[in-house]
Parts: C-alpha cells; sequence; structure tokens
C-alpha cells in the first residue's frame, strides 16, 4: 500500500480530499500538545511568540527529548498519546486556529468530529507504542516553548516530522472510522452471543 | 545478596527493551494474518519494526514505561526489606540510565520527582515459598491499557450477564468492546473471576505472567478463554482499532473464591507492548537464567 503524502503547507483542500481509512505520511513542521497546552489555550491563554499554529498541526505527544546543549535536541521516544482526555478543549482550539490536523491515538468524539467538518481538519491516528520508529521520522526539533511553566513531556516542542506515518480516523466531511468499528463491532457481537 | 541490584538493573533494562519471545511470536503471527495493502497491516508492521528498534538500540520499546510490578518467589530466610531497598534503588538507576521514563506522580501535589520511587512504585509482591531457588518475574504494565480495564458486579442486566461462567463471558466480552483499540490493541486480557475489587485486580494482572502458548489446566477456564478469544477476534475491531483480524492476542484467565454475596469479574488489559520478563538468581544474587 502506498501512503499519500501530505505536506506542508496543510492547505485546506489536501484536508478535504482526505477520508477516513487512507494512510498517510505526514511531511513538515507540527507542534507537540497535551493537556496543560490544551486547557492553557481553551481558557483564552496566548502562545508564546514564534509559534504559527494557525493552519497548523498539534500532534498529541509527551516526548522523551534529550537535550545535546544549548538549542540542541535529540528525541529518544516519541509515540502519540491518548487523544480522548483533550476532547473537552480541542474542537475550540481547531476553530481559533483552523487547525488542519490533530496527530494522536485512539480518537476523539463528536465535537471534535464537527470542528473537524466545520474548520476543514483531520484526526490522524499514529501507532500507539511505536516510540522508536516514530522518534525516527522526527529529522529535527527546532524549538521548545513553556517547557520552564508546564515541564518537559507537557511543553510545546516544534518538531520537523518526515514521513511521519498515520491513518485518518477522523475527516473533514464528519466520518470516524471509530464510530464504524464501534457500531459494526458491536453489532457483531449481539450476533455472537 | 550483592549482585542484587545490578541483576534487577538488567532484569529492567531487557524488560523495557526487548520483547519476551511468546509475545513475540504472537505478534508476528497476527501480522501475517492481515491482508496485505490493508491499514491493520500496515499498523502491525510498525509494531514488528519497532519492536526490532528497540531491542537493538536497547531503548524503552514504548515511551510509556508504565507502572513497575516486581513478582518474587524466594525461600524462607530471605532478607525481605533488604530485597525492597534494593528493587527501589534498582529502578532509581534504571530511570537514571534511560532505561524508564520519569513515569512516576504524587496524586496530590502533581509533583514528579523523576525517580519513579514514592509509596507503591515500585510495586513488590513477595512470596515465600519452600523451594531454595529465587525467581524475579517483572511486569511493566502502560498506562493507556489500563486506563480500558474493567470490572463487572455480576449481575449485570443490561448485559444479560448473570452469576455464571456465560455471563462471565458476557461481562469479559463486553470489556473488549468498550476497549476497542483505545488500549493499544492488539493486546492480552487478564481476568479473575471472583475474589473482591482489590484481590480481583491483582490476580487478573498475575495472568500476564502466564506464557500466551499456555493452555489454563482447568477444563472449564480453558474453554472460556478460548472461546472468548476466538469470539474477540470476529468483532473486526482490529489493531489499533483500526478494524482487522487480530483484536486481542491472547486471554488468560484465574479464578479465586468470592464470598456468596459478591461476583466480580475484573479485565485488565495489557497492551501490545507486553512487557514481563524473569529471572532465576542465584544465593549472591547474579541472574542464573532467563524465565521468559
Ligand atoms: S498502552 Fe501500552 S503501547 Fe500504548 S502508549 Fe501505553 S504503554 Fe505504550
Amino acid at each position: 500500500m502506498n501512503p499519500i503524502q501530505l505536506e506542508a503547507p496543510f492547505s485546506e483542500d489536501k484536508i478535504r480530499s482526505l477520508r477516513v481509512g487512507d494512510a498517510v505520511e505526514i511531511t513538515g513542521v507540527v507542534y507537540t500538545g497535551r493537556d496543560a497546552v490544551h486547557k492553557h489555550l481553551h481558557e483564552g491563554g496566548d502562545l508564546p511568540p514564534g509559534i504559527r499554529l494557525t493552519e497548523g498541526m498539534i500532534y498529541h505527544c509527551g516526548p522523551v527529548v534529550l537535550t545535546d546543549g544549548p538549542s540542541q535536541w535529540r528525541v529518544v521516544a516519541a509515540g502519540p498519546t491518548t487523544s480522548a482526555r483533550e476532547e473537552p478543549y480541542q474542537a475550540d482550539i481547531i476553530r481559533r486556529f483552523r487547525l488542519r490536523g490533530v496527530i494522536g491515538k485512539g480518537g476523539m468524539g463528536a465535537r471534535t468530529l464537527v470542528a473537524c467538518k466545520e474548520t476543514g481538519c483531520a484526526y490522524f491516528h499514529a501507532v500507539g507504542g511505536a516510540a522508536q520508529v516514530l522518534a525516527e521520522r522526527i529529522r529535527k526539533v527546532r524549538n521548545v516553548y513553556f517547557e520552564r511553566e508546564f515541564g518537559s513531556p507537557e511543553a510545546i516542542w516544534e518538531i520537523e516530522i518526515e514521513r511521519f506515518p498515520v491513518v485518518v480516523t477522523m475527516d473533514a466531511h464528519g466520518d470516524s472510522l471509530h464510530q464504524r468499528v464501534l457500531d459494526s463491532s458491536k453489532a457483531l457481537l449481539a450476533k455472537y452471543l | 545478596m550483592s549482585g542484587l541490584k545490578p541483576s534487577l538493573v538488567e532484569l529492567i533494562r531487557r524488560t523495557s527493551a526487548e520483547m519476551p519471545s511468546d509475545v513475540q511470536e504472537a505478534i508476528l503471527g497476527a501480522l501475517e494474518q492481515e491482508a496485505r495493502g490493508t491499514i491493520a497491516r500496515s499498523a502491525m508492521e510498525i509494531i514488528e519494526r519497532n519492536i526490532q528498534m528497540a531491542r537493538h538500540r536497547s531503548q524503552p520499546i514504548c515511551q510509556d514505561t508504565g507502572s513497575i510490578h516486581f513478582y518474587v518467589d524466594a525461600p524462607i530466610g530471605m532478607d525481605w526489606p533488604g530485597f525492597e531497598e534494593a528493587a527501589r534503588e534498582a529502578v532509581m538507576e534504571a530511570t537514571r540510565k534511560g532505561h524508564l521514563r520519569q513515569n512516576s506522580v504524587d496524586p496530590i501535589t502533581g509533583m514528579n520527582d523523576g525517580t519513579n520511587v514514592g509509596p507503591g512504585s515500585p510495586a513488590v509482591h513477595l512470596h515465600a515459598w519452600r523451594s531454595p531457588e529465587t525467581q524475579v518475574r517483572l511486569l511493566l504494565k502502560g498506562g493507556g491499557c489500563e486506563n480500558v480495564g474493567a470490572q463487572y458486579s455480576l449481575p449485570v442486566e443490561g448485559l444479560k450477564a448473570s452469576r455464571d461462567l456465560e455471563g462471565c463471558r458476557r461481562a469479559i466480552l463486553d470489556a473488549v468492546v468498550q476497549a476497542q483499540g483505545k488500549g493499544c490493541g492488539p493486546g492480552v486480557l487478564g481476568v479473575c473471576i471472583g475474589g473482591d475489587r482489590a484481590t480481583g485486580y491483582e490476580h487478573s494482572k498475575r495472568q500476564f505472567l502466564r506464557l500466551l502458548s499456555d493452555r489454563n489446566p482447568l477444563p472449564e477456564l480453558d474453554r472460556l478463554e478460548q472461546d472468548v478469544l476466538r469470539t474477540a477476534n470476529q468483532l473486526g475491531i482490529g489493531p489499533m482499532g483500526f478494524g482487522g483480524k487480530t483484536t486481542l492476542l491472547g486471554v488468560k484467565i484465574g479464578a479465586l473464591n468470592r464470598v456468596p454475596a459478591s461476583y466480580f469479574v475484573s479485565v485488565s488489559y495489557m497492551c501490545w507492548a507486553f512487557r514481563r520478563q524473569g529471572v532465576v538468581l542465584n544465593p549472591a544474587g547474579d541472574i542464573q537464567e532467563w524465565l521468559y
């Protein structure tokens, strides 16, 4: 299977052309963000200067990063973390920054799905636990923000990813693979009980 | 036991970086099951490559190195406080060396002191036996998969689960459907029928010490294990919940006596990053043999 190559800039057209079940490899700059960042932005907090999140992507990830020197970092492990925790915040943040993509694992809920459809954003599922393979696709750490305030795993890491392997599990047309699989597995189970 | 601490550090390193061979085999089998060109297959290929890379680089398979459980069987006369001390020191050293992520948080203050040592961490389960041998097993239990564990108090009307083995089957399969791919499937279920709320979960985790390839000596439980495994793999949840053939790699069920008033079914979910190892130690504390 040849994955679809998705390269920055992440235009609305490119995102709207993707459908649930598409295997995609993403190349470009993305920002990590977990609970602390989502809460901060949701409460109306500002981004530090230098971050260009508008029409960009957030990666739900708390990487293990080693510091080799001033502004020199090395990512040791960088798998996705559970996205569902950001469900209370995500829809607002997608609208506020016209986000084009959210990368994570486990999928998200109905409010995020609606915001994706409205805004032209997709949810990209990375393989949970694949810390080594995914770290290898991070070509460069460009910067870190909020490290002092939130601690290293919760900070915003600005990273360059190259051919980062993901699957579209929620698209910009209101379709969710998570909902589909949940519904069909429930129906099958009813048959086998 | 002067060799104890370095042996435990090596046990932690190997557990974090190297998949035990029975799990590795199950993952390869699951990969072959998935049709070429599907997203389920590519997820399994990424998992397989990740396992190789971690072993090769001696780095954690997953960045969540989980909660730390030591299971110790040792002869009467063992210095238990000394063992627990050595376990804590080994965890601190393994954390400094990067075999474990700084993963242990004080729930009240939210502080993470970066040592992985504190109340309940590491958890050390001690058991004295009459054998002269000392065996130490280690389980690193991820958080994402721990979150999808479930405990049922039978009967459960909505599931039509009554207090019998059929009721247990319904409860366990409900847990599989609720979990979907959120526990980083394909995973393994550890189940305890009976016990109380605490011992039930404890015993369900202990099932993960069994080899995936073993068979339950109790015919009723063996049948239930095979049935749940077969049925779960017909639900089409698949790796990561992407849809596909392998939803579970294994099901292991134990039982504890219950009091007449209670009937618990406790289900623990272990992600594909199933990290367990074990060693036999000689009287000096050196590693004599690997158990998995
Ligand atoms: S559930 Fe397992 S594989 Fe997934 S992130 Fe947690 S520890 Fe890693």
